[in-house]
């Protein structure tokens, strides 16, 4: 898992510059072949980022950005690629990406440009803040949001939210849920998940409950699977 | 796992500008108790303990040493949601010990603790899901209970100001990590039903009188009075507190058994057959006071007799059908107590009783399917169905010669228990009622 979360890239078969430097560089990336396909693969979380190339499509290209910055989660960080004889083009769509980058490139280019794109989530490799759909876990001052405001959580709560916010998408069995959040010594049994599942369900409110999916006779999922989508 | 708890409310109350830290416990009554302390003073309060008088307190006074330790439990630390967020304030709940550490014999919530220890032993936890009910009335002002609105069970009443409190009630109880299950009108006007979901006896015992106070406190802010008073007006249904109640063994639901009928286990069966069986003498814990006895009549869906059925609301116990054949959720439902108690106190003489019926095996009696309520008392006689202590001083006369109650309160409380709630029953005794001036003044 990297920091920065999913990429979308369009073409779907992106030019191989670009694929071996996202590659190398560690970012997790979904090649999309249009509008469409890319609103049907798009994560619950929403895409990190994306990286569009309109040097050989640039109708598609545009459209691409339009469609990403229209998201439910709109796509700030985008980074489109131009030829030299794009430029002026980018003059009446600033609203359409973050920043550019002229083809052909150095791939150490591209590297530093993303990297600069998503300085904010790489500053603390460590991640002392984890984030998923609105929640918001600072993992230094132990202190929880949601869409902004706080979230007043009890010491086992606040375990069992950032044990699934940084484990999101992926089914765990009570069990495992116990032993990796209370530990392995807990007497309670895993009822006591269930207990504080139906407390941050609570906490969270309705409209947000599900979340914290049940799966029916294996555990709990938080948030959806990146890929099943 | 304590430190980064300690750890995680130090940060807490740092971060969220926390200026008052309530440390709350109960006394043997069940009345809620609270000191505050400021931010500085709780890394101390966490590692140490803040040392107060407790000869003030009702069942904590003794002759010598008078001064006890609060110890904050920091899986309790909540911050109170209706308390302006410019000064913010939380609480946590304590257990009391004394000055050397060890466990203060005055506290309940001590006493639960040992309880459910000794359950532990067995490898059993102890699940808990209440259905509260209460009263909302105008502001007592010397009169009778007034009641707010004319409502009956389930009905809609959604302009009533008490439909608004409840719901504003049940947003703060699940922001203080008090889930609900159901809430509804009850059959009495301004009666309401406040079914929470299971958790452990400990933490349950906790909700309830986190519970409480937010019904009270919610209601007080908009001019209301909420009452947990067993049976404030003769002529309606009085308010009760059933507790469904299982035993888990690990992750299994020690009460289920697929082959049985009612899908009842041989640990179930013996634990309703102990709860049955020393039925009378817990009652002066889970009813403890005058009031409470006016509620166990019949006509008014509260238990009388001393008996158990899958679907007869007139017994003391009742086997729930479970959702889907869910063997997690089969359980029992005891419906003598009622929401006026000490939890602290009634969880753990409830434990005891149904573990004492465990461990002696004890033979669970037939079911009485029939109306209860319908039968004379020689028929009941027949079918040896007993009934319920029928006033606080039957019940006292029954609790005092338990050892089983002795045990399980331990001889502080049981001995302050007893003479505090003779003197209530002295007092009782002694008063002359508007039924016998209304009676007796003219006609004798």
């Amino acid at each position: 898992m990297t920091a920065a979360g999913l990429l979308a890239v369009f073409p779907e078969a992106p030019g191989i510059d670009v694929a071996r430097t996202l590659d190398l560089s560690g970012y997790s990336w979904k090649g999309v072949a249009n509008v469409e396909t890319m609103a049907k693969l798009t994560p619950t979380s929403g895409w990190a980022g994306a990286v569009v190339s309109c040097d050989e499509d640039p109708e598609g290209g545009w459209a691409m950005c339009r469609a990403l910055r229209r998201l439910e989660r709109p796509v700030q960080r985008i980074l489109v690629l131009i030829t030299g004889a794009q430029v002026g083009d980018l003059e009446v769509r600033d609203n359409l990406f973050e920043d550019f980058q002229l083809a052909p490139f150095h791939p150490r280019e591209l590297e530093a440009r993303l990297r600069h794109m998503f300085y904010n989530e790489l500053i603390a490799p460590s991640t002392t803040v984890v984030e998923h759909a609105g929640l918001r876990l600072n993992l230094e001052t132990y202190q929880a949001t949601f869409g902004g405001s706080p979230l007043d959580l009890t010491f086992m709560e606040y375990e069992l939210l950032k044990f699934f916010v940084q484990n999101p998408g992926r089914v765990y069995s009570r069990e495992v849920i116990l032993s990796e959040v209370w530990g392995y010594e807990y007497f309670g049994g895993a009822r006591t998940v269930d207990v504080h599942v139906r407390r941050l369900r609570a906490k969270l409110g309705e409209e947000h409950a599900h979340l914290i999916e049940t799966v029916r006779s294996v555990g709990y999922r938080f948030g959806s699977s990146k890929w099943s989508g | 796992m304590l430190d980064a708890q300690r750890d995680y409310v130090l940060r807490t109350v740092e971060e969220r500008g926390i200026r008052l830290v309530r440390l709350w416990f109960t006394d043997v009554l069940g009345n809620l108790k609270s000191f505050a302390i400021s931010p500085a003073e709780l890394e101390n309060a966490l590692n140490d303990g803040m040392s107060f008088d407790g000869s003030s307190i009702d069942g904590y006074g003794r002759v010598q040493e008078a001064d006890v330790l609060a110890l904050p439990d920091p899986n309790t630390f909540e911050v109170l949601p209706w308390v302006d967020s410019k000064a913010a304030e939380a609480r946590v709940f304590c257990d009391i010990a004394q000055l050397d550490g060890t466990p203060f014999e005055g506290d309940p919530r001590q006493v639960l603790r040992r309880n459910l220890e000794a359950a532990r032993k067995l490898g059993f936890v102890f699940y808990i899901a209440p259905d509260i009910e209460y009263f909302y009335f105008a502001p007592p002002a010397g009169g009778r209970p007034t009641p707010l609105d004319e409502g009956g069970f389930f009905d809609l009443t959604t302009t009533d100001i008490t439909s608004s409190l409840r719901k504003e009630t049940i947003r703060t109880l699940e922001t203080m990590s008090i889930p609900v299950e159901y809430s509804f009108h009850e059959d009495s006007p301004s009666q309401h039903e406040i079914d929470l979901r299971h958790t452990d006896a400990l933490a349950m015992a906790d909700s309830v009188m986190t519970f409480r106070f937010v019904v009270k406190e919610i209601a007080a802010m908009r001019n209301v009075h909420a009452t947990f008073m067993p049976k404030p007006m003769e002529s309606v249904q009085g308010s009760g507190m059933h507790l469904h109640l299982s035993l888990f063994k690990g992750d299994s639901n020690a009460f289920y058994d697929s082959h049985d009928p009612y899908n009842l286990s041989d640990v179930a069966k013996s634990f309703m057959a102990g709860l049955l069986r020393h039925a009378a003498e817990i009652t002066a814990v889970t009813n403890q006071t005058v009031n409470s006895y006016k509620r166990l009549v019949p006509g008014f869906e509260a238990p009388v007799h001393v008996s158990w059925a899958r679907n007869n609301r007139s017994g003391l116990i009742r086997v729930p059908v479970p959702k889907r054949g869910n063997d997690l959720a089969t359980r029992i439902e005891l419906r003598s107590p009622d929401p006026a108690c000490n939890p602290y106190l009634a969880f753990s003489v409830i434990l005891a009783a149904g573990l004492r019926g465990v461990a002696e095996g004890y033979d669970l009696p037939l079911e009485a399917d029939a109306n209860l309520f319908e039968m004379g008392d020689a028929a009941l006689a027949k079918l040896g169905i007993d009934q319920l202590p029928q006033s606080l001083n039957d019940a006292l006369k029954v609790m005092e010669s338990s050892q089983l109650v002795a045990e399980a309160l331990g001889e502080h409380i049981f001995e302050w228990f007893l003479r505090n709630k003779r003197t209530e029953w002295r007092k009782y005794k002694t008063h002359v009622s508007q039924f016998e001036i209304d009676t007796y003044l003219r006609s004798l």
